[in-house]
Parts: structure tokens; sequence; C-alpha cells
């Protein structure tokens, strides 16, 4: 067999209330995968050829200048027939995932509730909180062209949206993120465990949970450490918890709530607190609440730990309007404002001191046994196990540490 | 607002898993109806590959269970009974599949009126 071939989903860790697959749903979902390999190794690099070929000559013959912005560049290429082709055709890839996720969970929904009901019963480290309302940051469109989002119940105890997101991770990803979806929060437990083996945080909040699979590694590498992992989606909280769990992982608190406001935690009380792909599903209103509730949560020395993709500043047009396909085609609206902000701005507003930010390549641990080794050499737009962490360790000998680190 | 549902029903089921996401869905194509028969195609395409793998596997548990040898299938030569009752599954297959085509051609051929036409000719009488 060739090197280039693909895993299987098959392969994926099946914990206890991860969805089964039949010879038919295995075979789709990996269709799919090779699909969304193909369409970005393969057809992706046309449309720049299309960009560099056809549009931008015609923007500097209709303007007399290079394009300045990437919303000039996307106005040109909506026109342009190869984009239109590749963007249809990744719309729809994206569509196909849901509904063959959606319908093998359907298929199965009744089980994998019981299981989940059973985990759940009498259990402290589930605190739901029926009074949590769904902020419109989450609730204005299904992210990522996920129907009922994170958190839509369409029976009662319903966990379909949560076990749907998890199995179909491994589609847009093609495995990279490791056989149980976690990369990222493998890759923090990584860093952690290879650039400051000395810390030992007490108390770690993780917040915009989903699922759980970014907590449970840090609840691994840390395990006498008190996690606690927030969201705002009650059916992804009773999935996360069960799936940890079946894990073996009890030290991880699923909490319901939204992170603008998380008074009922002390001032200082967690020594790590990490979002992963998270500050991109915020608003204008709702990152600066939660950076302020961060710095009051952070204790004096505690590390936040932000993993999301890089910032436009800096980038040529055309890297801001593909990595900013997203915002406007796949229901990430926030994806390009959050990477036009000036972070260390707002992080100084929200009483960090902007100078402790630092950035920093986070590696994600990819399970080679079963993936063989990862690429590491470069970025693909989110699909590539390199992540970009942004981060700050709270106080004034934090830039110091970073730095010896 | 409507009570929790206690249970799904297997169209609810199949209807959920089509679901629309909440938000407009940008078409990329000059015409939506093109982009549609794309996306038709595309779902095809995947359960194409769907089928092309089961009958793989079938091949191999065959091989495994010993009925057939590895590589028999593709030495298969079917009879010549079975040859001509495949190419009349094949016409009948391709007739449906292009029937639009076929559609076409004969009401090219045969010039048939619009309904408008008959409309306003039928009420005359």
């Amino acid at each position: 067999m060739s090197s280039n071939a693909l895993p299987s989903w098959d392969v994926l860790t099946k914990h206890g209330v991860f969805p089964s697959g039949n010879h038919d749903e295995v075979a789709r979902l990996n269709f799919l995968t090779h699909l969304n390999v193909h369409l970005s190794s393969q057809i992706l690099p046309g449309v720049k050829t299309a960009y560099d070929k056809q549009v931008k000559p015609a923007i500097i013959a209709q303007t007399g200048q290079e394009p300045t912005s990437r919303h000039e560049v996307r106005m040109h290429m909506l026109n342009n027939g190869y984009f239109q082709v590749w963007s249809a055709l990744r719309r729809n890839t994206m569509e196909m995932r849901h509904q063959a996720a959606r319908s093998q969970v359907l298929g199965q929904i009744e089980g994998i509730v019981e299981n989940v009901d059973k985990a759940c019963v009498d259990d402290v480290n589930l605190q739901l909180d029926n009074s949590i309302s769904i902020p419109p940051n989450v609730g204005s469109v299904d992210i990522h062209c996920q129907p009922g989002c994170y958190y839509q119940e369409y029976f009662e105890n319903d966990v379909t949206v949560a076990a749907s997101y998890d199995l179909g991770l491994f589609v847009t990803t093609a495995g990279l993120l490791g056989a149980l979806s976690d990369g990222g929060g493998q890759g923090i437990a990584n860093w952690l465990k290879t650039q400051h083996p000395e810390f030992a945080p007490k108390r770690i909040l993780d917040i915009g949970c989903t699922v759980g699979h970014n907590a449970v590694p840090l609840a691994e590498h840390f395990p006498h450490a008190e996690v606690i992992a927030v969201d705002v989606a009650r059916p992804s909280l009773r999935y996360a918890h069960a799936r940890a769990k079946s894990l073996g992982v009890h030290n991880i608190q699923f909490v319901q709530a939204n992170a603008e406001d998380l008074r009922q935690f002390d001032d200082g009380s967690f020594d790590l607190i990490t979002t992963s792909m998270f500050l991109h599903e915020l608003s204008h209103q709702s990152l600066p609440k939660i950076l302020k509730t961060i710095h009051r949560l952070l204790a004096d020395g505690g590390l936040n730990l932000h993993l999301e993709q890089p910032q436009y500043a800096g980038m040529d047009v055309y890297q801001q309007f593909i990595r900013d396909w997203d915002t406007y085609f796949n229901n990430e609206p926030y994806w390009g404002p959050m990477h036009e902000l000036d972070l260390p701005k707002v992080f100084a507003e929200c009483g960090f001191d902007p100078n402790d930010l630092f950035d920093v390549g986070v590696v994600s641990k990819v399970d080679e046994k079963i993936f063989g080794k990862p690429k590491t050499d470069g970025e693909d737009y989110g699909r590539s196990p390199v992540w970009n962490a942004l981060g700050l360790w709270k106080g004034q000998h934090a830039k110091m540490r970073e730095n010896a680190a | 607002m409507s009570e929790v549902k206690k249970h799904l029903t297997q169209s609810e089921k199949i209807n959920l898993a089509g679901s629309k996401a909440k938000g407009q869905r940008p078409y990329f194509l000059q015409d939506k109806q093109t982009e549609q028969a794309l996306s038709v195609a595309m779902t095809l395409a995947m359960e194409l590959s769907v089928v092309k793998e089961r009958l793989s596997s079938l091949e191999c548990m065959l091989v495994d269970k010993g009925v057939i040898e590895k590589g028999e299938l593709d030495q298969y030569q079917p009879s010549k009974e079975e040859v001509a009752k495949r190419s009349l599954e094949t016409q009948a297959y391709l007739a449906r599949v292009l029937r639009i085509m076929q559609q076409d051609k004969e009401e090219l051929e045969r010039d048939d009126p619009d309904m408008q036409t008959v409309q306003d000719e039928l009420t005359k009488w």
C-alpha cells in the first residue's frame, strides 16, 4: 500500500459513547475524508493560480493598482469560474459530511443517549444550568454549517449534535488530530511537558469545551489538577462528560455556563486557562467580556493559552482572502473580524499587560502507531497538526519566562 | 413552545440528517440549479464509491471463505446468455439515466405544443 494512503475512520478510538459505523457508513466517511484532501491538495492550489493569472491582472487593469484588501480580492474572485467550482465543491462537501454524520448518529441515537444518561445520573462532575441561554454569537447561525450547532436537542436528552461533531472531526482533518480527535489538547499538554515541565497547575479552566476533547488530555497530563470545562451547550456537555468518564478521566467538572460571567469562581482561582479554536466564535462584545473574566480568574503567574489561527496582519491579501473563506461561506461570521483585531490592544483593555503576550507553534501529538508520521512542515488553513497558540503568563516575569523557555 | 419530544420517528430521522444549517446558503455557480445538480452528482459519486467498497469487501469475504480464488472475479467469463442479459440491463440503465435527453429529442421531433396554446385552443371550442 502506498505511504500516501489515508487512515480509515474506523481506526478512531471507540470511547464509551462514540457512535459505531457499519460498512457503508464508514465507507461514506472515508470517501468524504478523501474528497476533502483532494479538494485541498489537488484543487485548491488552482485557486491561487486563477488569482495570479486571471483575477489579479484584471484588478490591476481595472484599478491601476494591486488589490489592497481581502474583500476586494473576494469580490473579484466570486466571478472566477475556477474559484466558483472549488467553493461549490467545498461547501457541498461540508454539507455532505454533516448529513453523513447525522444520519449515522440518528440511526443509533437511543443507545448513545442511554449510555450518556447512565454516566450522568447523580454525578457531581456534570453541572447543568437551565438558566443559561444561547448567546447571539452562538445562536445567530449554525457554526461551520453544523445543523443544530452544538446546542440543539431534537428530543428529550438528545446528544445528536455532539456525537455527530465528534465523529465528523476526522473527515475534515483526515486523522491529523489523532485517534480521539484531541490534537489541540494534546498539543498544549505536549508543549507544557517539554517547555515548562515545572509548571504544575492545581486548577485548570477550559472555556468553550464542546465535547471535551481538548480538556481530557490536560486532565490526563495533570491528574492531580481539578479541571473545570465550561460551555453553554447542554447536549455537548452531557456527551463530553460521558465521553471523559468512559475514558477513565474523572478530574473534570463539566459546567454549563457562559464564560462572560463566571461569578461562581473566585478571583485568581485558576493556574491555567485554555481555549481551543474558540476566540473566532465570539463577537466584539463577548470577546473582551471573556478576556476580562479570564483576567479576573487567572492566578498571578498563571498561564492563559488560546489555540487559534494566526492574525491576518502582515499576510498578503490572497492569504487573508483564502483564510477568510470560512467567514462568508462556512458560517464562521466572526472569523474575519477576529483575525483582524489588534489583540494586544484588546488584551490590554481587559487588564493584561500586552507585553506578556507571546505566540508559539503548538504541535498536535498525532497517534503515529495508527496514522504514521504527521506532517509538521507547514499549515494547511487549520487542517495541519501545527497550531498557532497565543498566550501569556500573568505577571511581571511572564515575558522573561517565555523567552527563557 | 411545543412539548419536548420523547423520541424520533424513522422519517423524522431521515429529515433531520439532511437538515439545513441556520444561515443563508451561498451559491457560487452562476446558475443555482447547476450548483444543485453538482451537489446531486457529488452525492451519487459518494454512493458509487460506497458500493464499490462494499463489492470489494464481498470479494474479500468470498476469498477468505474459500468460495472463490483471489483474482478469480477479474477473470470471470459470463455465459453468452448472461452477456445478452447484461446488455439489455445496461441499455435500460442508460435509458433511465439519460431519460431527459431522450424526451427532449422526442419533443424536438414532434414539435409538441405548449400548454397555454392548448388551453387557448380548448377554450375557443
